[in-house]
């Protein structure tokens, strides 16, 4: 790793500012992406800017219909929330199945996000959920928010602050997690309210996406054997050492009927 | 190059340090606490953790500049005097390692894993122990140890 300058502003205007300063700077939320990549040499940022001294940007609070939850909140904290664990279970049992004890006590809802790793959790529920990102300019819808592997809608300079969860009827994720690293090979989280049912699937392809099909079967007839026959392409899913398209494509549709059944 | 002090293992430290510099390199190298291990320098094997303001973290994959005005313990901060932590004297007498690499990783994320929760079963305990790695395969009796180290330490 090269040296870099570190800087820990105490708000997210100054954290703006040392970014607007930097020819080359990156944030640093819990850092077990941030970190590593660092360590590989596959980034070498001249100024390192950590958010872990900024106030108001951690922690959950309960909303109208909905539970805001700060992005540098850890996975540990939500998955041990009361809050979260009562009125959004799934989300909770998400987070605790994010990489082991240690890593869920440094990183963060907003790193994981900002980082969108094909295979990481979190975006799955944020598209299913129709959550909201709101960073420290405007607000983006889940869906507009990851755009394509390792990138997102955000600016250069700018910092995601919090996201909000609508409440839902049902909701559940299943996974098959990659034993080693647990990582998503595929990940699917459905969720059903008033308004229909959605389908969010990672770790499958590039990006997290909505499988449609099994949205509209869903919405007839929400058992997990209305996913009967509903074939999932593997045309654009990812191919590496763990698994193969077609593998991909068949699991999401047995992590599908998994999420159907735990919604109960 | 920037200063940092911090309390390790209860004795207040401080000093210069470069920004690339990881905690685990920090606690070996500067301070020279050779009981953290590095093994895999991944964030995988775990044979790193200490513990941050009380919470067990890998310090291969985290900043020394990080813990300025923490609190950070390791293996050598567990023991009083020639008394062992109830976690360690648990893993001695239930034979809970074999070469002993992976042990002080173990033992940090045992104590912060049953704190509170003299009862853990042995589930909860091979789920907590997801992050750490033993190469000889000893999990048998860790999860033995780290049973009875719960029980020892009372919650």
């Amino acid at each position: 790793m090269q040296n870099f300058d570190y800087h820990k502003p105490n708000s997210v205007d100054e954290a703006v500012a040392n970014m607007q300063a930097s020819d080359d700077g990156k944030f640093l939320a819990g850092g077990m992406t941030m970190l590593p990549t660092m360590k590989q040499g596959l980034a070498a940022p001249e100024d390192l800017i950590d958010l872990h001294g900024i106030d108001g940007i951690a922690g959950v609070a309960e909303g109208a219909d909905a539970i805001e939850i700060g992005a540098m909140t850890s996975h540990s904290v939500v998955a041990s929330s009361a809050l979260i664990q009562s009125d959004l279970p799934a989300l909770a049992a998400l987070a605790e199945s994010i990489g082991d004890r240690q890593v869920r006590a440094r990183g963060t809802l907003g790193g994981s996000i900002s980082n969108n790793d094909p295979a990481a959790d979190y975006p799955a529920a944020l598209v299913a959920l129709g959550a909201t990102v709101k960073t420290n300019t405007r607000e983006i819808p889940a869906e507009d928010f990851f755009v394509e592997m390792f990138e997102t809608a955000l600016a250069e300079d700018e910092i995601v602050t919090s996201v909000s969860f609508p409440l839902v009827e049902k909701a559940a994720y299943a996974k098959f997690p990659n034993p080693a690293s647990r990582y998503a090979m595929v990940g699917v989280f459905v969720a059903k309210n008033a308004d229909g049912v959605r389908v969010a699937v990672t770790g499958a392809g590039p990006s997290v996406f909505r499988a449609s099909a099994m949205e509209s079967a869903l919405d007839g007839d929400f058992s997990s054997s209305a996913l009967d026959g509903v074939a999932v392409s593997a045309d654009d899913l990812n191919s590496d050492i763990h698994a193969s398209p077609e593998y991909r494509a068949h699991l999401v549709g047995v992590m599908a009927k998994r999420a159907v059944d735990a919604c109960g | 190059m920037p200063s940092i002090s911090l309390t390790l293992n209860g004795r207040s430290v401080s000093g210069e340090v470069e920004t690339k510099t990881l905690l685990v390199d920090y606690i070996r190298e500067n301070q020279k606490l050779t009981g953290t291990h590095v093994g895999c320098d991944t964030s995988q094997c775990g044979s790193c953790v200490v513990h941050v303001d009380g919470k067990s973290v890998k310090s291969c994959t985290m900043l020394a500049v990080q813990v300025d005005g923490s609190e950070v313990t390791t293996i050598e901060g567990l023991a009083t005097g020639e008394e062992l932590h109830p976690m360690q004297e648990a893993f001695r007498q239930n034979h809970g390692l074999q070469c002993g690499f992976c042990t002080p990783g173990m033992v940090m994320s045992a104590v912060d894993l049953v704190a509170g929760n003299p009862d853990i079963s042995e589930t909860e305990i091979r789920e907590g122990l997801e992050g750490n790695i033993c190469r000889c395969t000893g999990y048998h009796n860790i999860v033995k140890s780290v049973q009875a180290g719960a029980k020892a330490m009372g919650g």
